[in-house]
């Protein structure tokens, strides 16, 4: 069973990784990127869990050191 | 008393730490190593700087979770204190020891430089040796030192007096100018609410004899040492 965790900086918080690539971008000629934000994606193999309980885990696994909730937000998809 | 210095993989400033409680001070020191969870022997522990564990996922997440950061809450319960520089701030703010967060650094840059330090709280065990008001300097070296902390989170550190080291100008303005990092409120070191556990970004180990340009961070060792045989903590312990 795969997982996937998307992390991301909460809206508010200045994303300065973010904000250069986007001044990168611009000065490729990419005038039309009016925002970019710059997250993690975060790919698991789980064995021997499945369904909700699985979910359940990987959402224990964000809680307890994948994401930290002071500065950031995450979805959990479960990929089957 | 006794001084543990804990090392993580990556850890870089445990050395210095080691040698200046060891040779400048001349009090009983020990590493620590990170999956060590007995503390029983310690009076103060240091949380130094580094890249612990790469600072892979986040700067100092790993190490927020290893065994030995898992053991400090009962260690502080039971009269310890904890010193964290840099990465070891990080590391307590992970572990939520400290509010808040570490960033990247506004400007981008890792900033290798001396900077200047207004005393904010002069009266916790770390602190007491020193001024209200006095200006310190100290370097720091870092990417990731930029303080965040929600409006509400931010208002309580303020009105607790938790925040200890404001970045100031040289005669004490605390101005964006002298921000290194884009800390939030130009914070560079907080205590927690029972004045049991200090985060600082600077590295007081690199300021302490006169060969390194300037013995300010002794005031903190100072500071911590009178705590310490004052309180009578060590005794009880």
């Amino acid at each position: 069973m795969k997982a996937r965790v998307l992390v991301r900086l909460k809206p508010g918080i200045l994303d300065v990784q973010g904000a250069s690539v986007q001044r990168a971008l611009q000065g490729l000629g990419f005038g039309e990127v009016q925002g970019l934000r710059v997250g993690k994606v975060l790919d698991l193999e789980l064995d021997g869990v499945s369904g909700d309980s699985a979910r359940q885990r990987v959402e224990e696994m964000c809680a307890r050191l994948l994401t930290n909730p002071v500065i950031e937000d995450y979805t959990v998809e479960m990929l089957g | 008393m006794n001084f543990g210095v804990v090392v993580f993989p990556g850890t870089w400033s445990d050395c210095d730490f080691h040698y200046v409680i060891g040779e400048v001070l001349h009090q009983p020191v020990r590493y620590v190593w990170h999956r060590d969870s007995e503390l029983a022997d310690f009076d103060c522990l240091i949380l130094p700087g580094g890249f612990s564990y790469g600072d892979y996922l986040r700067a100092g997440a790993v190490a927020g979770r290893s065994p030995v950061v898992e053991a400090l809450p009962e260690f502080v319960a039971k009269g310890g204190l904890v010193l964290g520089s840099c990465n070891g701030f990080q590391i307590l703010c992970e572990s939520k020891l400290l509010p808040g967060a570490l960033m990247r650094n506004e400007c981008l840059q890792y900033r290798c430089q001396s900077t200047f330090l207004r005393v904010e709280n002069a009266e916790t065990s770390f602190t007491r040796a020193m001024r209200p008001g006095q200006i310190l300097k100290m370097p720091i070296s870092h990417g990731e030192g930029k303080f965040y902390a929600d409006a509400e989170t931010l208002r309580r550190v303020r009105d607790q007096k938790q925040i200890v080291f404001r970045y100031a100008s040289e005669d004490g303005r605390v101005v964006k100018d002298a921000n290194p990092n884009g800390s939030l409120d130009n914070i560079a070191g907080l205590i927690n609410e029972e004045g049991t556990v200090l985060g600082l970004m600077p590295h007081p180990e690199r300021a302490s004899e006169n060969a390194m340009g300037g013995t300010d961070g002794l005031l903190i060792f100072h500071s911590l040492l009178g705590s310490l045989v004052e309180d009578g903590s060590f005794l009880k312990r």
